[in-house]
């Protein structure tokens, strides 16, 4: 008797899941307007496109109101990088109290050479880069591609 | 109002009138048979059109909508290209049992059309054991199935085409015993007495919880005989590459692809026809007015919406449910939908024994 009702029991519950699955499909299938998450890309691209704010495009080095960026060219990113895309050119610098300190000259990303798997990003210990949602990268020369980050001029921010 | 009786009768007379009685009966089947084709090949148009429609708005997606108004025209052009496609077969198959298996599943797949009642009057072959003939038909296809796998000469082919064999042969059984429900109740196999038996209510609504019960058990022993999702073993993409047809291209695979469809057509309509009453209006017992309105929707209306009301419900179950594996197949027919069925089946002689049923 006990068999018997585990078994029945079993049957109910076995449609009680798969109507679950069911009622969700028919909801997608009856609200097609709320729910499609299909993006018309060439023809919307200037009007309704939504690129999700975490979508990992570009690698870039943010830069602050003052042109001050976080890099300290630890060049753990460089050595991060699978893909050798990442160069840091740092340079020797002394400071007016004799301190000699080594800061960043160039951090140059080839995004040719870049797969976007955003090691760098988990590697650098001062948060200083991030990927930004940008997808439409393609240029007409290689070189291009070969990017400097830092902008002219700019300097590593003070710790607060 | 001009039944189909009558357009039949008319175009009977005008042929009598210039032929030999014998032409007659020869011009007619033609007639048949292209007018059926047609029907048919027009359904399963609207089918293809549906199913990608139905599929993307299930996974959020747009389905077609390039080619043509909204996309409409997308099978005509998947179609053409299947049709400029070499058919080609490689070096090592079987070629006479290659080349005979499209043709063989898709001829029984229109075999087992012949006595099904399309409106009132316009049926091709009202034999008195058309269920039975249904049933026993369109259970050939699994031959043409095999022989595609076998001579294939490929082990995906003979996986899928084996799978597709245990399948059929299981399945068959619980299909079979939802269809005797209604039958014990009716006491007829002819196509158009069960119809007739509806004139006062489908028997899903006379015959109670079993009849319902019955349907459902009808619907995914059918579900898996056409070889479809979650039943879709036989082809399993993603683990046999497409199964018994993976050697196929060109119009032999467009073949096995139409009779897919066409199979559904035939699982949706015994279903219709022996459930919802097939081109029998909606009918209760005893409202005679609300059944004179209903009179006034056309046959064919109620019976093509049946069709595609099931065809929905297997489009629904295909792209929500996960594909079972084999064992979970044979356990889900063996050791549930069998032996409620037969239990099922009990219960309904019961119930017809003692007239419980309007
Ligand atoms: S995302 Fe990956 S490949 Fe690209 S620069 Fe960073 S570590 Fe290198
Ligand atoms: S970006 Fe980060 S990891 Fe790379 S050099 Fe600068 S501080 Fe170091």
């Amino acid at each position: 008797m006990k068999s018997l009702f585990q078994y029945l029991k079993e049957v109910f519950l076995g449609f009680y899941s798969l109507w679950t699955g069911l009622k969700l499909t028919l909801y997608y299938f009856t609200h097609p307007r709320k729910e499609i998450i299909t993006e018309q890309y060439p023809e919307n691209r200037t009007t309704t496109i939504n690129i999700p704010e975490r979508f990992a495009g570009e690698v870039i080095l943010p830069h602050d109101e003052n042109n001050k960026h976080k890099c300290t060219a630890c060049t753990l990113c460089e050595m991060a990088c699978p893909n050798g895309s990442i160069k840091i050119i740092s340079v020797q610098e002394e400071s007016e109290d004799g301190k000699k300190k080594r800061v960043l000259d160039k951090w140059i990303y080839n995004l040719g050479m870049c797969t976007f798997c955003g090691q760098c990003i988990d590697a650098c210990p001062q948060d200083a880069i991030i990927m930004k949602n940008s997808f439409e990268l393609s240029v007409y020369n290689r070189n291009d591609l070969v990017k400097t980050l830092n902008k002219p001029g700019s300097k590593l921010k003070e710790k607060e | 109002m001009i039944g189909f009786s009558d357009i039949t009768k008319w175009i009977h007379d005008s042929l009598s009138s210039a032929l030999s009685p014998g032409w007659v009966l020869a011009s007619e089947f033609v007639l048949a048979g292209i007018a059926v084709i047609l029907i048919v090949v027009v359904l399963v148009v609207v089918m293809i059109y549906m199913e990608r429609k139905v599929a993307g708005f299930m996974q959020l997606r747009l389905g077609p909508h390039r080619v043509g108004p909204w996309g409409t025209m997308q099978v005509f052009a998947d179609v053409f290209k299947l049709l400029l496609k070499e058919s080609f077969a490689p070096n090592s198959v079987d070629k006479f049992l290659f080349n005979l298996a499209p043709i063989l599943v898709l001829a029984v797949s229109f075999m087992a059309l012949a006595p099904i009642s399309w409106a009132p009057g316009l049926q091709l072959w009202d034999m008195n054991i058309g269920i039975l003939y249904i049933t026993a038909v369109s259970s050939i296809g699994v031959i043409g199935i095999l022989m595609a796998g076998w001579s294939s000469n490929n082990k995906y082919s003979l996986l899928g085409a084996m799978r597709s064999g245990a399948q059929i042969v299981s399945y068959e059984l619980s299909a079979g015993l939802s269809i005797v429900a209604v039958i014990a109740m009716c006491g007829s196999l002819s196509v158009h007495d069960i119809i007739m038996s509806q004139a006062d209510g489908w028997w899903i609504f006379k015959g109670h919880l079993p009849i319902l019960f019955a349907f459902i058990v009808y619907v995914i022993a059918g579900t898996a005989e056409v070889n479809r999702a979650p039943f879709d073993l036989a082809e399993a993409e993603s683990e046999l590459t497409a199964g018994y047809h993976t050697e196929y291209s060109g119009m032999q695979f467009g073949m096995f692809y139409l009779t897919e469809y066409i199979n559904m057509v035939v699982i949706a309509m015994i279903g219709s026809t022996v459930f919802l009453g097939g081109w029998m209006p909606f009918h209760i017992y005893g409202f005679d007015a609300f059944n004179g309105v209903m009179d006034y929707i056309p046959s064919f209306v109620w019976f093509f919406g049946k069709i595609f009301m099931i065809i929905f419900f297997m489009m629904w179950f295909r792209w929500t449910f996960p594909r079972l594996r084999i064992d979970q197949l044979l356990k889900l027919e063996w050791k549930y939908l069998l032996p409620l069925s037969i239990v099922n089946v009990v219960i309904v002689a019961f119930i017809t024994v003692m007239k419980w049923h309007f």
